[in-house]
């Protein structure tokens, strides 16, 4: 227990951590969606995330930038990240939806039993992180380091760069679009209806398999995003980079109650902000640790995540 | 296409009934045979015997690229883990994502309690360190499943996958006591002397750790189908088919489930103290994750809820790739099927659940139960106008 690391850097590692939180909250909106709708825990997501890290790494080397290229003017560099964006949003979408079509939906027309979708979707996570791992020979990639970080002003002496006010304000602004998306908007409302009662929501007209491909469309949008962020943070990437991310984003959902949206905000922020404590008490070494331990703790005592579940009663 | 693999099953079930009504006494002695074989296998005379020719040609069961008893012990210690796996997965339909690390721990303290360079320093014997291992796995299979098995099955599978991870991340530490990627050496071997005055269980040869294990697992096989024959084997039955309903029928779901886990569990735990015993060096690189994917795979493939079935996957998912690798040479092209293993086994798993769910070797209860369901689809009229 190092408490001197810990009180001396409190503002720093709360703001680290809601930052780190932030793009795990995003991440766990995926699994949030589709535990909403299907009651399945959709493994492959983390890879859907992973895929969106690699083809922002694609989108940037076609433009032009790599490794040691100098941080480009504001009007390029907003090219480059906004066609990254795009592209890592777009392809993490096509990815979640592969799945659902290739592997869910067959197994949906048989009625297969819950065990039977868990396992095809530990098997989907393994083929495309293999996949990529193969093509890639395993290796890490770097990123082109697109904004320099650099500090904007200070909190109780902690630097708040410019990088972590991105990913904050980013995430809010998805967050909140997210959310009166599914609250306000017709097919949002198809969405709650069909995580209420699927069957009742058929006999009203709603049709099943739109809402579930829709879903699993803004889980993957959400995880492109969050690979976008990572990649402008950590400049970084590997084949199995979504593991440990989708790992913490699932129980940042189960935190803050699985199947819902808001929960998933909190429960990402929190998780982020835990786990740098941890580090700060216990030595870097045990921050992966802090969400698989607050993942058992909260299932002994509120399995049912902070804000409560169902996506179908999260309303405003 | 259809009709001869119509005919081919055909045939199999033909065989299969015509040694069911065998007399006892002759299914017993070709099940002798079967195990005499197996135990033979690794023997070169016994291919000198036969005929065979050895060397780089040697196409019947050898593996060129590795060593033959090797890969039969790796083999081996797949198909204990396969049909340890079974019980949880196929018996008590959990979905235990973590197997590997109970396998890790297993190996983990046989070695910390009998290596020299553990901090531990208490170097017992080996034999004296595989029960403890065997408790300690099942202790925290317990300890894990508790909180868990209480909930929805969906929980269990993502917490013991984060076990193993975490298991995984710990073990990686350098200065952890498990001591990172340099690992713990000279774990020692299990005991016994050869006629000959060596030690029967040596560095070299890994026929001795086959046949043990082979031991172990025949014996493991016999604990494992009394169980399921037995009220507990009907209790996971009812668990698997419908929880609410076992429940209500008055079986302890809670408390079965947590048996299932544990004995599974121990099973790993065992295995790993038995490859403790051969590698006589632990460390973090050994354990990856992706080998509790390719145990799951095994089960799925072979069919879950029958132990031949484990056996048949579990085998196939080791044997197979290391046997291909030597046939590539023969056909002279350099193919690392080890390299597609995880990738191939992962689309698998995904063919097996969408097609054949019940697996090569069905169990025939839950074969009727996967066919029960699909009756049971309301056909899905889409909305025309929507």
């Amino acid at each position: 227990m190092n408490f001197d690391e810990f009180f001396g850097n409190f503002p720093a590692l709360t703001i680290t951590g809601l930052e780190q939180g932030a793009i795990y909250a995003l991440v766990a909106l995926g699994y949030t969606l589709v535990y909403g709708v299907l009651r399945l825990i959709n493994f492959a997501h983390s890879e859907v995330f992973m895929v969106g890290t690699f083809t922002a790494l694609w989108t940037w080397e076609a433009l032009g930038y790599n490794q040691n290229s100098p941080s480009p003017a504001f009007g390029a560099l907003l090219i480059a990240l906004l066609a990254g964006l795009v592209v890592a949003a777009l392809a993490s979408a096509v990815t979640a939806v592969t799945v659902e079509l290739v592997a869910y939906r067959p197994l949906r027309k048989r009625n297969a039993p819950p065990l039977a979708f868990l396992i095809t979707a530990i098997g989907a996570s393994f083929v495309l992180a293999e996949s990529f791992g193969i093509g890639t020979s395993r290796a890490p990639f770097g990123m082109p380091n697109l904004i320099p970080q650099e500090t904007l002003f200070t909190v109780f002496g902690a630097a708040v760069t410019n990088v972590q006010l991105i990913i904050l304000g980013v995430t809010l602004v998805m967050m909140v679009g997210l959310d009166q998306f599914v609250n306000r908007s017709r097919l949002g409302r198809g969405i709650r209806a069909v995580a209420q009662d699927a069957d009742t929501a058929a006999l009203m007209g709603v049709n099943k398999n739109r809402v579930i491909l829709l879903v699993f469309v803004l889980g993957g949008l959400m995880a492109g995003v969050a690979a976008l962020l990572w990649n402008v943070r950590y400049g970084y990437t590997k084949f199995n980079v979504g593991f440990l991310i989708g790992l913490k984003a699932f129980a940042a959902a189960v935190l803050g109650g699985i199947g819902n949206l808001r929960g998933a905000l909190l429960g990402g922020l929190l998780l982020g902000v835990a786990e740098n404590y941890a580090a700060g008490l216990f030595g870097g070494d045990w921050k992966d640790f802090t969400g698989f331990v607050l993942l058992v703790v909260l299932l002994m005592f509120r399995p049912t995540g902070l804000l409560g579940e169902s996506l179908g009663r999260a309303r405003a | 296409m259809t009709a001869t693999a119509e005919k081919g099953r055909g045939r199999l079930a033909g065989m299969k009934e015509r040694w069911a009504h065998l007399p006892k006494q002759v299914r017993w002695a070709g099940i002798a045979a079967l195990i005499a074989f197996l135990y033979i296998l690794p023997n070169r005379w016994f291919y000198e015997y036969l005929g065979f020719p050895i060397g780089s040609e040697y196409f019947a069961f050898y593996t060129t690229r590795s060593d033959f008893a090797g890969v039969l012990f790796d083999t081996a210690v797949f198909v204990l883990l396969a049909v340890g796996l079974n019980v949880v997965v196929g018996f008590a339909g959990l979905l235990d994502l973590g197997y590997f690390g109970f396998y890790a721990l297993g190996a983990y303290t046989v070695a910390l309690l009998t290596s020299p360079e553990s901090r531990f320093g208490t170097e017992w014997p080996w034999l004296a360190a595989v029960p403890l291992a065997v408790m300690v796995t099942m202790v925290s299979g317990v300890i894990l499943g508790g909180p868990t098995l209480r909930l929805r099955g969906d929980y269990l599978a993502i917490v013991t996958l984060g076990f193993a991870e975490m298991i995984r991340l710990y073990a990686a530490r350098n200065e952890g006591i498990l001591q990172g990627q340099r690992g713990i050496p000279a774990v020692p071997h299990p005991p016994g002397t050869g006629t000959d005055g060596k030690p029967l269980f040596g560095v070299v040869d890994a026929k001795p750790y086959y046949w043990l294990m082979l031991t172990l697992i025949l014996i493991v096989i016999l604990l494992v189908r009394n169980l399921a024959n037995s009220r507990v084997g009907r209790a996971w039955v009812a668990v698997r088919e419908d929880e609410d309903a076992a429940e209500i029928m008055g079986v302890p779901t809670f408390k079965y489930k947590l048996w299932a886990f544990a004995i599974g569990a121990a099973v790993a735990g065992l295995t790993g103290a038995v490859f403790a015993g051969k590698q006589t060096f632990i460390n973090s690189d050994q354990f990856l994750l992706e080998s509790s994917i390719l145990v799951l795979a095994a089960v799925i493939l072979g069919g879950a809820g029958n132990i031949k079935g484990a056996i048949v996957g579990g085998a196939l998912t080791w044997y197979l790739p290391e046997w291909l690798r030597g046939v590539g040479d023969l056909v002279g092209v350099e193919f690392d099927a080890a390299e597609y293993r995880i990738l191939v086994f992962g689309l698998v798993i995904i063919v097996m659940m969408i097609f054949r769910p019940q697996g090569l070797v069905p169990n025939r209860r839950r074969a009727a139960e996967f066919a029960d369901r699909r009756k049971e689809v309301v056909p899905q009229e889409t909305v025309p106008n929507e």
